[in-house]
């Protein structure tokens, strides 16, 4: 992946395929800690301990279409190539937790990308969950809620796919805010 | 400011106008976002067709995303079910296929058979 945005997207993809109603995705960039964390959390099915150490086996999936399932390994490479690491925190019934971390000033870490892309089609591809994303840095701090699409469609009487553009922009130009200069 | 009570009752609404599109919508567009999907360039696959869809205006139409179809090489994959859930599966779609696909296949029922997977 190019991204870790594109990771995020990915790894999303399976809560919602855990059928989590709620998904939140927190990022944390620490210049002062040289620290890129990336959190998501769901309220998915969750794993047992036997499969979340399968889990990061690429010859592990639950899609019956293909037998090899590659998201979390390749999340767990770029993050372990950066001087970081990934971890698995699930139990049964209640969810799981990934938390992938990054030295920030590493050469080998990916850009995160484009966040609000990841972010806006995921909302609009799945309707039913909602999402919160976080978004922390040493010059402040981002919030965005699902709810921000629904809200503005109701007020203007529009329809969903007119909010992608709107939702996008604002994403942008609130990450840029926040934005340290190392991306 | 709105109170949780009311942003329930939003996202509701939102929930319930999303279904009844989808009961009444003449197609249906699936994305493939499965790791292969997005390692190929499904998600700006998706951004195409959602830009597209407000562009043109387009109410009858349901756009959703789905995981690996099982044939990972010929991604990003993109499957259109028309009204009598006939689908048709498109592969290695760009953005630019993907806005010609709204374009001719959803707006004016025209399949773009040089681009479907068989």
């Amino acid at each position: 992946m190019r991204e870790l945005s594109l990771n995020i997207l990915d790894i999303v993809t399976n809560s919602i395929e855990a059928e989590a109603t709620r998904v939140i995705i927190a990022i944390e960039e620490r210049q002062s800690q040289n620290l890129l964390r990336i959190r998501i959390k769901d309220n998915g099915r969750g794993m047992d301990e036997e499969f979340v150490s399968k889990a990061l086996d690429p010859f592990m999936t639950t899609r019956t279409t293909r037998s090899v399932g590659m998201g979390l390994s390749l999340f767990r490479q770029s993050a372990e190539q950066s001087g970081g690491d990934l971890d698995i925190q699930s139990q049964p019934g209640v969810g799981s937790l990934v938390t992938a971390t990054f030295e920030l000033d590493n050469i080998n870490r990916p850009p995160l990308g484009n966040m609000a892309e990841s972010l806006v089609n995921l909302i609009v591809g799945s309707i039913d969950v909602h999402f919160c994303y976080l978004h922390k840095t040493d010059f402040g701090h981002l919030c965005f809620d699902s709810y921000w699409l629904f809200a503005r469609m109701a007020e203007s009487e529009s329809d969903i796919y007119d909010q992608v553009a709107p939702a996008k922009r604002l994403l942008r130009e609130k990450l840029k805010e926040i934005k340290s200069k190392s991306f | 400011m709105k109170t949780l009570a009311d942003l329930r009752a939003i996202k509701e609404k939102a929930k319930m106008e999303m279904a009844t599109r989808e009961q009444s919508a003449k197609y249906r567009i699936s994305v493939a976002m499965g790791t292969c999907g997005i390692a190929a360039g499904a998600r700006n696959v998706m951004s195409a067709i959602l830009d597209e869809m407000s562009k043109r205006n387009i109410q009858d139409v349901h756009v959703t995303q789905t995981g690996c179809l099982g044939y990972c090489d010929q991604e990003p994959m993109v499957q259109v079910t028309g009204p009598h859930n006939n689908t048709i599966t498109y592969g290695k779609v760009s953005p630019e296929l993907a806005r010609k696909i709204i374009a001719e296949h959803v707006q004016r029922d025209k399949v773009l058979a040089d681009h479907v997977f068989k």
